[in-house]
């Protein structure tokens, strides 16, 4: 929680995304399915595990535990 | 032994210049370049009891830990991108040693070096759209109809009328975002260098209640950046709200050719 960060700086000077900017969904979108994925070579951890899948989950989670007051309103015409 | 330390892999650039130095890795170890047949790999130690497959089934799940990895990655990778063409590598990719990311860019050597040669020059930008109603003609009250109302309209059954021209109003309006959606994703193709469409994010986690009608993705030239925000701001509005989010490393388009590389390596 307590990383020495370069709070945008050196990057922001650069003409990049100043990190705090940027939302941790959209970051998720890329990491996890985008980059270059080397299975099939010998990486251990993420042989046949769903990545996407598992912290989809888990930030579904957080947001709902963040707001479970909110009730009420469905926003699709579902009865 | 060291059987308990494996190597976290964030990164493939071309062996070339210098740096960046004194990166901080995930879990706080220092970031090192590993260079081998023409190109480096950043990486840095990581233990297998944090990094392995059954220690990872859990963690993913833990949002804190999940973020500050992720953010730590992006972190490393963004100051790599800053200096010089670069293939980043998806989120926790660990290999038991350093002789596994060797044979790694043995392997995969072509496959990187068309990455790169793809990404070189080129941003990739992050384009969300959003269905928002088409604002209702000013409450189209007066004018239709005398003043003294509607005959036999009773003020429930007015109500209901309106209620269900909103609802079909609404189911309109998001199609038309989706129409919309995917004509900004053209507009946008005819600029960029290549485009790819990630999954929509859900509501609530994009923060925004519209629906999201486009998570695109776009690698382009670094001279065309202002032609493509030029783009989407000629053709917001009318019934999409857009966001543009940029420049990245180009994540989504470091994907590693299976096949038919050849195809994409530009010969020469």
């Amino acid at each position: 929680m307590t990383l020495p960060e370069p709070r945008g700086g050196r990057l922001a000077a650069e003409g990049r995304l100043p990190e705090q900017r940027v939302a941790l969904v959209d970051l998720l979108d890329r990491l996890l399915a985008g980059g270059a994925v080397v299975i099939g070579d010998v990486v251990l951890s993420i042989s046949g595990i769903d990545l996407v899948r598992i912290s989809l989950r888990a930030l579904l989670v957080s947001v709902r535990e963040g707001d479970a007051v909110e009730g009420g309103m469905r926003r699709d015409g579902q009865e | 032994m060291a059987t308990d330390q494996g190597v976290y892999l964030y990164a493939v650039t071309r062996a070339e210049g210098e740096g960046p130095d004194g990166l901080t890795g995930v879990a706080g170890a220092p970031v090192r370049r590993l260079v081998h047949a023409g190109l480096a790999a950043f990486l840095s130690t990581v233990s297998l009891e944090e990094f392995g497959e059954e220690a990872l089934r859990r963690s993913m799940e833990d949002l804190a830990w999940l973020e500050e990895t992720a953010r730590t990655h992006h972190r490393v990778v963004e100051a790599i991108a800053g200096l010089r063409s670069t293939a980043p590598v998806r989120l926790v990719t660990v290999y038991t040693g350093e002789a596994q990311v060797r044979e790694l860019l043995d392997e995969r050597h072509e496959q990187f070096d068309a990455v790169l040669s793809r990404v070189t020059g080129r941003q990739e930008w992050g384009v969300k759209a959003y269905a928002v109603p088409v604002p209702a003609e000013p409450a189209a009250e007066p004018a239709a109809e005398p003043v003294d109302g509607p005959r036999g309209a009773s003020p429930g059954a007015a109500y209901l009328n309106r209620r269900r021209a909103a609802l079909r109003g609404r189911e309109a309006d998001w199609r038309r975002a989706a129409e919309h959606a995917q004509a900004v994703h053209e507009a946008l193709m005819h600029v960029a260098v290549v485009g790819r469409r990630h999954r929509a994010q859900d509501p609530q986690l994009s923060g925004r209640r519209e629906q999201m009608v486009l998570n695109g993705a776009y690698l382009v030239d670094e001279e065309r950046a202002a032609e493509f925000t030029r783009v989407i701001e000629d053709i917001v509005g009318q019934g999409v709200a857009v966001e543009l989010v940029g420049p990245w490393a180009p994540y989504s388009f470091a994907t590693l050719d299976q096949e038919g590389e050849a195809a994409h390596g530009d010969a020469s």
